[in-house]
């Protein structure tokens, strides 16, 4: 792993925090950025610790790569600033900024085979071509292309493109290396692969990086934590295992795996809500709509029961089979649809049209307002 | 579609050879009747004395010297406005495409009589009224029979459509905003970017805005003939009148010509320039 070392070395700081191999933190401050008449960051406030992956999450059009673009010095804020390691760099040039992209879209040179491409950085900072050569050629191989370096991208296949885009990236050994949904136009296995590598040499190189997608399970498997954004704002900043099971927000709730909503009353104190006729302790702060309001109980499928009961006031309208899960699809007595997971190995599977009764575990619920 | 035209079914090769060879007929019949009247003197046989006559006569040299000059001048002048108003453009201003692409287009529709028209006037207004300005010495200098600017400047935009949608094709067909992002988080400066990264993958598109403006210049009539200049066209259209065997044979020629011109120009484009990192041995 001698190569490995070398691309990760910039010299040691003196009051450097002892963060990973010197990685960056970045900071995004109150980042605001109107087009017209759309805003596309609304004063987005985020921190990346030094040496973490941190996954940009949210549905389309909240502002993911503006905020992305704006780190990499393509775009400039209307206000806020942005911070690497301290220092204020919101009017520093993109080619000074010290930050590795990869793209949506393919990006890689046509005119370059993969190894110029690779080497472009390095060209450009008059590295000498020996030198070029073999720093190029050990990112090749990190990336597992060792052998395509003569490859122009239009013979290469889309995940070797964005692959050879990443050592492209790496190659001027940048302080944060920043990911614009990279594998999307890729398909599901590459996908699968890909993404477990860039993981790998993200963790071996120790690099602070940026990953933004709208793919929730992407983020969730490869982050160290995920911010969701909407609509220009930070919805919440937490570990993948934090956001799942405490969303702070409804949104959150939703938009992070998927949550079906359970009509409920909220009882008088405010800290238990009465749902499918149970009473449960409200997780968090609820509501402030006040006593005996209606409000939706928010359920993920894996914590629902679904028993088959002649006098249950549920109505089985579909099953889909996930593998390990069955995922039925509920419709309660008042017409809202529920979701539902049931181990696919049992027997009481319900069918469709058959009456169920659903049941909740003992545990706290998230309470969200009444959807209208 | 590339493995289509590659593979014809047998159906439908008789029907290529069939276009081919009407238009190889439509082509070739005249350009052959062209060459047999200037070799073939009656009553001598073959006689290739019209070429050869062509090098002794006076003018000839001079002008084909002086359209190739021109053509050299409007190709630079148009890239030079081109290149850097296209890329432009596309990065900064794409909502006026359609404004650029029509004020391109506008030559096209303005008949050459009228164009050489406007410029005659203004070269004959010029210099009455601008006498005793500096200005004065510029009419005179754009008008230097030996290389006369103001042919460059007319040639750059009537050449202006085909180079135009030329390059546009070209940059169609690349993503230049990613090509240049992606250049400049690697570390290149904006124009760096541009040089190295967006202009290598023009390279078709230059060439081929290069061709037309190089076939333009060198085919264009109209225009030097009526403000008094003598460019290859036309010296052909002089000579003709009093010989006419030689005249067709200078067509013939100037036609060789221009498709060596532009064999010359194709190989230099197609030549893959050798990459520094990887291709020195
Ligand atoms: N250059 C631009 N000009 C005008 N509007 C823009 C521009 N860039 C972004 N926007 C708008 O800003 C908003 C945020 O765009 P952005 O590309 O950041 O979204 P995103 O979160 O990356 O979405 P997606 O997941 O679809 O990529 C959108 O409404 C978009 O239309
Ligand atoms: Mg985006």
């Amino acid at each position: 792993m001698t190569p490995l070392m070398s691309l990760t070395a910039p010299a040691p700081d003196a009051n450097a925090a002892p963060g990973p191999a010197d990685a960056a933190t970045v900071e995004l401050r109150g980042l605001r950025r109107a087009f017209g008449t759309t805003t596309a960051l609304d004063g987005l406030d985020l921190t990346v610790r030094p040496g973490e992956l941190l996954a940009l999450l949210g549905p389309s059009g909240c502002g993911k790569t503006t905020a992305l673009r704006m780190l990499a010095g393509f775009e400039h804020p209307d206000s806020g600033e942005i911070l690497v390691d301290g220092k204020d760099v919101t009017t520093v040039p993109a080619h000074r900024r010290d930050a590795g992209m990869v793209f949506q879209s393919y990006s890689l040179f046509p005119h370059l085979n993969a190894l110029d491409n690779v080497a472009f950085g390095l060209r450009m900072r008059r590295v000498r071509t020996a030198e070029r050569r073999a720093r190029a050629a050990e990112l090749l191989e990190l990336v597992g292309l060792a052998d395509k370096g003569d490859r122009f991208p239009h013979q290469l296949s889309g995940g070797q493109q964005q692959r050879i885009a990443l050592a492209r990236a790496l190659a001027l050994r940048p302080r944060v290396l920043l990911l614009d949904e990279p594998l999307s136009a890729l398909d599901a296995k590459v996908r699968l692969t890909l993404r477990e590598e860039i993981r790998r040499l993200q963790q071996e190189l120790g690099i602070t990086t940026l990953f933004v997608t709208h793919d929730q399970e992407e983020a969730l498997s490869m982050a160290d934590r995920v911010a969701v954004m909407r609509a220009g704002r930070l919805e919440q900043c937490a570990a993948p295992a934090e956001l799942y099971a405490r969303p702070a927000t409804a949104f959150v709730a939703e938009f992070v795996g998927t949550m079906s909503r359970v009509p409920g009353r909220l009882l008088a104190s405010g800290a238990t809500v009465e749902v499918l006729g149970r009473r449960l302790p409200v997780d968090g702060t609820p509501p402030s709509t006040g006593d005996g309001a209606d409000v939706d109980v928010l359920v993920r499928p894996e914590s629902l029961g679904v028993t088959v009961d002649r006098a249950g006031e549920g109505r089985v309208l579909g099953t889909s089979f996930l593998g390990a899960t069955v995922r039925v699809s509920v419709a309660l007595a008042d017409g809202t649809l529920v979701k539902a997971d049931v181990p696919a190995h049992d027997a009481g599977r319900p069918a469709v049209g058959e009456p169920v009764r659903l049941t909740l575990p003992d545990r706290p619920v998230l309470v969200a307002p009444r959807a209208t | 579609m590339a493995r289509l035209t590659a593979r014809p079914t047998p159906a439908t090769a008789p029907w290529r050879a069939l276009v081919l060879a009407a238009a190889a007929l439509y082509f070739l019949v005249p350009l052959a009747a062209s060459v047999v009247f200037t070799v073939d003197v009656p009553g001598r046989g073959v006689d290739l004395g019209a070429y050869t006559r062509i090098l002794d006569t006076e003018g000839f040299l001079p002008s084909l010297l002086l359209s190739l000059e021109l053509a050299a001048a409007t190709i630079a002048v148009v890239l030079l406005l081109l290149v850097p108003a296209a890329v432009a453009l596309r990065l900064t201003a794409p909502k006026l495409r359609p404004v650029v692409e029509v004020v391109c287009a506008a030559p096209l529709v303005v008949p050459p009589i009228a164009f050489v028209a406007g410029i005659g006037t203004v070269l004959k207004w010029g210099p009455e009224h601008l006498s005793r300005t500096p200005l004065f010495q510029t009419f005179v200098a754009v008008q230097n029979p030996d290389f006369p600017v103001v042919l460059v400047l007319a040639y750059a935009v009537m050449a202006l459509p085909f180079a135009y949608r030329a390059l546009d094709a070209g940059l169609r067909a690349i993503d230049v905003r990613t090509l240049v992002e992606a250049a400049r988080s690697c570390g290149a400066s904006l124009p760096q970017a541009l040089l190295r990264a967006v202009l290598p993958n023009l390279r078709g598109a230059l060439l081929s805005a290069s061709f037309l403006t190089l076939a333009l210049v060198l085919g264009e009539f109209t225009t030097a003939q009526l403000l008094g200049f003598r460019p290859f066209a036309v010296w052909i259209v002089n000579i003709s009148g009093s010989q006419a065997q030689m005249s067709v044979a200078v067509s013939v020629m100037s036609l060789l010509v221009t498709w060596l011109l532009l064999l010359v120009l194709a190989g230099f484009g197609s030549r893959r320039t050798p990459s520094s990192t990887s291709d020195r041995k």
